[in-house]
């Protein structure tokens, strides 16, 4: 009864395409967006409990915020598109790296003449950050033309460790500092200096709300159906006359786009200075996780992902200090390393396609709530 | 002949060292083959495999034990650990999920990884411990030919003896025993080899155990080379451009995969290395591997793949 679509009659074919066509998704989804720009300002400016400090904003919602643009970024390319990718740890340490280059100055002697950009507004350098890593993208793409599956996701490795290696040792990359660390320009946009925790998500929220909404967007639309044929069945939507250069170059665009803005947030807002560790493998398999726990092929489902996989073991860490149980941090560690194991296992049995279904469930048994039919 | 002498040098410890990583990835071709799951966790084994060797020794030799009998004692507990791993894996992991995805199946291996990685260091402890079942020093041969003589490590020969009795073993297990037959049944075709009467559970558990015995010969020997510690996971990483060069199903695949990557990785960081800044033996092997698939998209040598509408 609660959520149910009669009488939401559509009277034109522009209301039939619509992203959100039930009334309901809508207003759901505008609450949700009021929330999120007015309700936690709000609640900052007030330091209305949990919002109390910087905590919450600092290392939960903002970290949550650019790892699910990420998970939307590589949903796009796993979920929709069937190609499997484990390099998405490389793609954010190009977005990341070429945003730094981009902020602090690009400088390359030739021969008979130098390039030289100066230093670019912080705004620009995210966006050719995630151009950068579209590129990359473009051309690990290539090998799935003829790779596919496991083989494939194994190839993508390729990347992870290629970048990984780029980075830590050609010093170019990181201008030359002794350390290899790098510190993120000054947060300037449009002449706003954005510094305090609540701007800075408030940053984040607008890069995570447009891009999710053109991915949406995206998805329902021609491409998004290309993509779909393609991932359901390669050679089927082939004989069809769809081209898998096309359909498969673009996700891995569009998705290594996404990634690598997600990379740039990630080391300009969130860590501030970071070292080419902060990409690693481990950061591969984290997004990946997200996908699949929140759901392949489910714009939702990347940041439900996200949010489960950021906050299960900030929680499990507080369960034994909440307990009153003296153990040792180590043991802690292990611990959560066991039961976050344990829980993915347990995800993957009761619902191998994530939270995503869940709530489609959820939402099937509300539309005949409270009939069973 | 100082040049070729280093060649040589080079090549041969590349290929000795790639034999190691092929022991490694026997454990995941046995897997594949046998179920279909591509088993992320066969690094994580390997981990626990070391630990519960090399801590049981170390026990039984501090209470007094002649060196042999704690050696058969401790393979023996390490086995009946990783036979416990294999029951509780099929059991309540793989077991469950039956039919998905491969991708699924992919995943919670991953998971799988994570378990065994925490309750084997929960268990076990999380130091380095040093294992020293082989000689680790090294043999100059040729040093009448070349200046110098060639080095060639022994670990690396124990390596390469142990991965030839390890295929020859397992070539005997699938040709020779029932078992073995019932495998390659369970390989071929599940749902054909479950109608004439193969039990499905079992042979997993048996193949997982198998994967579990091959770790432990692995962590034998790289427990030696490196000490056991939670380093050794990362082999896992290593075994896969060896996987995919030799094709995920080919058990003579795994070890010339290995012998490539070995030797590939190890003349590029010697002739490449210097040119473009060292380090590259990390990543080295995937882009070999990347070149391989490119030309046969299933490995040297996979089963070709067909497809169809």
């Amino acid at each position: 009864m609660l959520y149910r679509e009669t009488g939401q009659f559509k009277t034109s074919y522009a209301a039939d395409m619509a992203i959100f066509p039930i009334r309901q998704d809508r207003i759901a989804l505008g609450a949700l967006l009021i929330f999120a720009f007015v309700g936690v300002p709000a609640l900052d400016a007030f330091q209305v409990w949990p919002f109390g400090g910087e905590y919450l904003i600092r290392a939960i919602l903002i970290p949550f915020l650019i790892l699910s643009l990420a998970a939307v970024g590589l949903n796009t390319l796993t979920g929709y598109c069937g190609q499997l990718s484990l390099g998405s740890g490389a793609f954010m340490a190009i977005g990341a790296y070429s945003a730094y280059k981009f902020g602090t100055g690009v400088r390359i002697p030739l021969e008979i003449f130098t390039i030289d950009i100066p230093p670019l507004p912080v705004f620009w350098c995210i966006l050719l950050g995630g151009l950068m890593a579209a590129f990359v993208g473009i051309l690990f793409g290539v090998p799935s033309l003829r790779i596919k599956g496991l083989y494939l996701a194994v190839a993508t490795l390729a990347a992870q460790f290629f970048f990984d290696w780029l980075f830590i040792r050609v010093k170019w990359f990181t201008n030359y500092t002794s350390s290899g660390s790098v510190v993120a320009p000054d947060l300037t946009f449009f002449g706003l200096y954005v510094n305090k925790p609540i701007e800075r998500y408030m940053l984040c929220l607008i890069f995570v709300t447009v891009f999710a909404l053109m991915a949406k967007n995206l998805v329902r639309g021609n491409i998004g159906r290309q993509w779909m044929a393609i991932r359901d069945m390669d050679i089927a939507a082939e004989l069809m006359g769809i081209r898998p250069l096309y359909a498969k170059l673009t996700a891995f665009a569009i998705s290594s786009f996404m990634i690598g803005v997600a990379g740039a947030l990630w080391a300009f807002i969130y860590l501030g200075a970071w070292e080419p560790l902060a990409f690693n493998i481990d950061r591969s398999f984290q997004i990946l996780f997200m996908v699949i726990i929140g759901g392949l092929g489910s714009i939702l489902g990347s940041f439900l992902g996200a949010a489960f996989i950021l906050v299960l073991p900030i929680l499990l860490d507080q369960v034994p200090h909440a307990l009153g149980i003296a153990v040792s941090v180590e043991t802690v560690s292990l611990l959560v390393f066991m039961v976050t194991g344990a829980l993915i296992c347990w995800l993957l049995i009761v619902e191998p396609h994530g939270f995503a279904r869940l709530w489609s469930t959820g939402k099937e048994k509300l539309r005949f709530w409270p009939y069973p039919y | 002949m100082v040049a070729f002498g280093q060649f040589l040098e080079v090549f041969i410890s590349g290929l000795l060292a790639g034999v190691l990583y092929s022991l490694v990835a026997l454990g995941f071709v046995l897997i594949f083959k046998a179920s279909g799951v591509f088993n992320f966790a066969q690094g994580s084994m390997v981990l626990l495999a070391g630990l519960a060797l090399v801590r049981s020794l170390d026990w039984l030799v501090a209470k007094g034990f002649p060196v042999w009998a704690a050696i058969i004692a401790g393979l023996l507990f390490a086995a009946v650990i990783m036979a416990i791993t294999a029951f509780l894996v099929e059991r309540y992991v793989l077991g469950p999920l039956v039919n998905q995805d491969g991708l699924i199946l992919f995943m919670s291996t991953i998971g799988v990884t994570f378990m065994i990685e925490g309750a084997a260091q929960m268990l076990f402890g999380s130091d380095v411990y040093p294992l020293a079942l082989f000689p680790n020093d090294a043999w100059f041969l040729f040093d009448k030919a070349f200046d110098g003589g060639i080095l060639v490590s022994k670990i690396d020969v124990w390596g390469g003896v142990i991965a030839a009795v390890l295929v020859a073993g397992l070539a005997l297990f699938f040709q020779r025993t029932k078992t073995g037959r019932a495998l390659r049944a369970v390989a071929d075709d599940h749902a054909a080899a479950q109608s004439v009467g193969i039990p499905l559970d079992w042979i997993w558990f048996v193949v997982w155990l198998v994967a579990g015995l091959v770790a432990l010969v692995a962590a034998t020997v790289w427990g030696t080379k490196l000490g056991v510690q939670f380093s050794i996971t990362f082999l896992a990483l290593k075994a896969l451009p060896v996987l995919i060069i030799g094709g995920f199903t080919s058990v003579p695949g795994a070890i010339v995969g290995g012998l490539i990557v070995g030797a590939g990785e190890k003349l590029a960081e010697a002739y490449l290395g210097p040119f473009i800044g060292g380090g590259i033996e990390y990543w080295f092997a995937y882009v070999l591997a990347l070149v391989v698939l490119l030309a046969r998209p299933q490995g040297l040598f996979g089963e070709r793949i067909i497809e169809r509408i």
